[in-house]
């Protein structure tokens, strides 16, 4: 009897728990009539948007340009080439608007991403300046205060320093009407910060501030990402074998192909190899850790932390690093926020403990600040693979008619796409969220 | 002018060299305190180097990567800014099919000699379709009515027939190889000379010895240390090196 009565227990217990998650699922508006084509998350992310369903935009004169942002700092020789900070512009020949584009983890100015985006802001008449994420080796070495970067507010310090160094020299050259901003991933979240720093800075006043995709909390996302390494089979130890099938299948729908790899090659590789969710989260884990390997040996060098590389020990630009490289494969970017970016910060701020160190890298921390915000929008994905589950009901609650929901895209996998690229132009252009 | 070109890159090329003994003696990585990530604690006992290269020349290696970089940013690569703004993009996407014309010829001959009859036919057709309806190989035809196009040299002739990668290699302008496409450059470049010295007149010779290399680079996206990444040279020379593998084996 009581055997029944348990199981009668779990089972209720059971649909009330799917309930409670549909219903949360549930509980965040997404757009209707939406037809993104890839509804796998996984897919999407990976994939991105497939060349019918891109926005058809024009060839622009993206000019990549470099600034010392510290004239006086000494570059180790190990980062010889990046003692000036590299970003691009497309500038218009009048009065125009000018918008700030911020890079996601790991990526530079420079990347598909800012590029498309950069594309259709200047087509919609902007001057558009492209900036690295905070987490790109060149940022690290250039712009970086502290040169240990992933913290919310110095991160912001930072890019808000880098676009009044970059506005003066362009101020001579350009007439400008209203500044705005915009990023996607942790270009997002950062984007959210450097909005809160201007109120008291009032460099630029932004007009309009675009979140794209970001996380809520870094260090949520993070170990979403960490953990997807996992899903190669028999772990990190199998990287090799695992990137060489790889690109072993890769380079056999390369040579199927007529011509050199076109715009829509990721797409048919993709339909070609019939890759699985796992393997999918795989190769997003290893570019993920690919670039949270070299930027955790940047910032390490850089301070001479002692973290991979031994603490005095002075590399320059022809040493073996194999060693360090093999290491750094193998850390997660949450070992680097407990062991490194944590004590570092320890230093000058003794008080603050572990916990309140990770709750402060958060959109939660400035949630009162973004919910009175006009000025700031949130484009987002109810299937983004960086958040914990539930976390999309954030934006949904604390932005509320301000965020705009897409039901597919997973991880900024549509922002090429027509309807999310007018989207994008509209929040600056005045004709609002579609 | 060739003069002060050739007299920037040698200087430049000694400069490079004799910056090496400018860097003090360094003590063993041993006897400094221990990392809070030491390699002997994280990598496990007996593992393989995930991205091993066989790499004797390291040292050359990173000279020269470096030297490019310098040559790159110093004349490569403003000379291809200018040619992209004085070039219109239809002639240069012409200049850059007429060049690719040259290539599908290696690649018939390299496919001959792979006893590759596929290949060989498909590059052949390519050939014939793009020098004739192509107006001289200046449009690529044979790209729109869907001929593959393989991608042979005298670097996968060798492997194809036994020869090993040998050690890796970073040529000077040209960039990662090893030694085995490095050798295989030169019977490819003699017989592209012999078939340009053949089917072409001497001016249009002679502006193509001064725009291919011009053309090559500027449709060549990699640019020296733009990862920024202190490992790029350690990734570049595997993914260099798999992809070579790979294409003999294909």
């Amino acid at each position: 009897m009581t055997s029944k009565i348990r199981i009668a227990v779990r089972c209720v217990a059971g649909v009330l728990a799917y309930l409670a998650s549909s219903i949360a699922t549930a509980s965040v508006v997404t757009v209707q009539n939406y037809e993104y084509p890839i509804s796998d998350r996984f897919v999407a992310t990976v994939v991105g948007t497939p060349v019918e369903y891109e926005a058809k935009l024009p060839s622009i004169p993206f000019e990549q340009r470099s600034i010392d942002i510290f004239p006086d700092r000494k570059t180790p020789d190990v980062f010889f080439y990046g003692k000036e900070l590299l970003y691009s512009v497309a500038l218009q020949d009048h009065e125009s608007p000018l918008i700030f584009l911020i890079a996601g983890t790991g990526a530079s100015h420079e990347g598909s991403k800012n590029r498309n985006m950069a594309k259709a802001f200047y087509q919609a008449g902007f001057h558009v300046v492209s900036t690295s994420s905070p987490t790109f080796n060149n940022f690290v070495t250039a712009a970086s205060y502290t040169g240990v970067v992933g913290d919310a507010k110095k991160d912001a310090e930072d890019i808000y320093r880098v676009f009044e160094k970059i506005w003066a020299e362009l101020e001579q050259d350009i007439e400008v009407s209203t500044f705005n901003v915009t990023g996607y991933s942790l270009g997002g979240f950062n984007a959210a910060y450097v909005a809160k720093l201007d109120e008291t800075r009032q460099s630029f006043n932004f007009e309009n501030v675009l979140l794209i995709n970001p996380p809520v909390s870094i260090y949520n996302s993070i170990s979403l990402l960490d953990r997807m390494i996992n899903n190669i089979p028999g772990g990190m130890d199998n990287f090799d074998k695992f990137f060489d099938n790889l690109m072993r299948a890769y380079i056999n729908v390369y040579k199927e192909s007529s011509d050199a790899i076109g715009d829509d090659f990721l797409y048919k590789a993709y339909k070609a190899l019939n890759l699985k969710d796992e393997q999918l989260a795989a190769l997003i884990g290893v570019s993920f850790r690919l670039s949270s390997a070299s930027l955790i040996f940047t910032s390490d060098v850089v301070v001479d932390f002692g973290f991979i590389k031994p603490k005095g020990l002075i590399l320059n630009r022809y040493s073996n690093l194999t060693q360090y490289n093999e290491v750094a494969n193998r850390i997660g970017f949450t070992d680097y926020y407990h062991e490194f970016f944590y004590p570092f910060y320890k230093q000058t701020e003794p008080d603050a403990t572990r916990d309140e160190f990770i709750a402060a890298i958060s959109l939660e921390e400035i949630e009162d600040y973004l919910r009175d915000t006009e000025k700031i929008t949130v484009m987002h994905n109810a299937d983004d693979i960086i958040l914990q589950p539930g976390e999309i009901e954030f934006f949904a609650d604390v932005f509320g008619t301000r965020a705009t929901i897409y039901p597919t895209g997973g991880h900024c996998g549509n922002m090429s796409y027509s309807d999310n690229v007018a989207h994008m132009v509209a929040v600056f252009t005045g004709g609002g969220a579609p | 002018m060739l003069q002060r070109v050739r007299r920037t890159v040698i200087a430049a090329l000694i400069l490079t060299l004799a910056a090496c003994a400018s860097y003090p003696p360094q003590k063993p990585a041993s006897d400094y305190p221990e990392p809070i990530f030491p390699a002997k604690r994280i990598l496990p006992p007996g593992h393989d180097d995930q991205m091993s290269v066989y790499d004797p020349w390291e040292g050359m290696n990173k000279h020269i990567y470096n030297f490019n970089y310098h040559f790159d940013k110093a004349i490569f690569l403003p000379v291809v800014q200018g040619y992209e703004t004085v070039v219109p993009d239809f002639a240069r996407t012409g200049i850059h099919n007429f060049f690719k014309n040259f290539d599908d010829m290696l690649s018939a001959v390299n496919s001959l000699l792979q006893l590759a009859p596929t290949k060989a036919a498909q590059s052949t057709g390519r050939v014939l379709v793009n020098s004739t309806v192509g107006l001289f190989g200046l449009l690529d035809v044979a790209s729109l009515w869907g001929i593959p196009r393989p991608m042979e040299d005298f670097g996968q002739t060798m492997g194809r027939w036994g020869v090993g990668q040998g050690p890796y290699l970073v040529l000077p302008f040209l960039g990662p190889s090893n030694l085995r496409d490095g050798i295989g450059k030169l019977p490819d470049f003699y017989v592209r000379s012999m078939i340009q010295d053949e089917v072409l007149s001497d001016d249009v010779r002679i502006a193509s010895t001064v725009a291919w290399p011009v053309d090559t680079r500027a449709n060549t996206s990699f640019r020296y240390y733009e990862t920024g990444s202190a490992f790029e040279y350690r990734m570049v020379r595997w993914l260099y090196s798999t992809k070579r593998r790979l294409d003999v084996e294909q």
